[in-house]
């Protein structure tokens, strides 16, 4: 598995790009994923975004997908795509340091 | 005076590397849905969907019994078929039966609930939110006696064939 250096540190990422340690994220490791994708600089709501993604993750055992984050995060659907315009589904878990979601909707 | 010289061939050959570039992404989708059961307009909602989450521009075109499913008096009661559906559990015979249908419907969507798959509404909903765009078909439309007060407000126009391929230009089509 390649790995690859953001904000200084050193981190292990699939073919994707998705982290392979949940743990090891920080959010410099957030905002360097977010310049790489072009979305950066990450603002207050994708803090929010973030936030929620992780704390759910770390309490479901998994990362929660589009659908579930605009129900519980207070950032509904429309303002997701525009906060992740390049596809929320998958970006929202990548910044946030999580695996890819299982789930389709 | 110089002579050009051929240069000698190679008397060990090596088999030609052939480079395959990596497969272009997909840019953008077009979905045409010509179903009105339940079993056939979830797939085209949620593989549309699907692509608007991870980054695809995806766009639906609505044409015969497909309009039932963006038809504000329709798409509330959508039915999985009892007859004539190959994969349903139970004989064709039972399948006709008075209240078959609605039955088999009322479990699908109980089953859907469960796991979370949102309702018709709702996806049509969560589609327009994502930005993928949502067409009705006017030659199907003028053949149900439909105008666009009949349809859901998320739709983005009635577009004739015509108008589709041209809107189409660049995306995979796919048809259900």
């Amino acid at each position: 598995m390649p790995a690859i250096e953001y904000a200084g540190t050193s981190v292990e990422v699939n073919d994707e790009g998705f982290l392979l340690q949940s743990d090891s994220w920080t959010r410099e490791i957030a905002e360097a994923i977010a310049a790489e994708v072009g979305i950066g600089p990450l603002t207050e709501k994708h803090w929010q975004v973030i936030e929620f993604c992780r704390q759910d993750a770390a309490e479901q055992g998994q990362p929660p997908g589009l659908r579930r984050i605009s129900k519980l995060s207070g950032i509904n659907m429309k303002e997701l795509y525009q906060l992740f315009p390049k596809g929320p589904g998958k970006l929202a878990a990548r910044v946030s340091g999580l695996p890819k979601p299982q789930g389709c909707i | 005076m110089t002579t050009a010289v051929a240069e000698p061939e190679p008397t060990t050959t090596t088999p030609p590397q052939i480079e395959t570039p990596a497969p272009e992404p997909i840019r953008a989708v077009s979905l045409i849905l010509s179903k009105g059961s339940l079993d056939m307009a979830y797939p085209g909602l949620i593989m549309a969907n699907g692509a608007r989450m991870t980054g695809i521009e995806a766009n639906l075109f609505f044409t015969f019994w497909g309009l039932d499913i963006i038809t504000e008096k329709r798409l509330d009661h959508l039915h999985t078929p009892t007859v004539g559906n190959p994969s349903m559990p139970i004989p064709t015979m039972l399948g006709g039966l008075p209240g078959m249908e609605a039955l088999t419907s009322k479990f699908m969507k109980k089953r859907m609930d469960e796991l979370e798959i949102p309702p018709v509404r709702e996806m049509l909903e969560i589609l327009s939110d994502s930005g993928a765009q949502l067409y009705a078909c006017r030659m199907a439309m003028d053949m149900f006696g439909l105008t666009e007060k009949n349809l859901v407000p998320q739709i983005s126009g009635v577009l004739t064939v015509m108008d589709f391929w041209d809107m189409a230009a660049g995306s995979q089509v796919i048809f259900i």
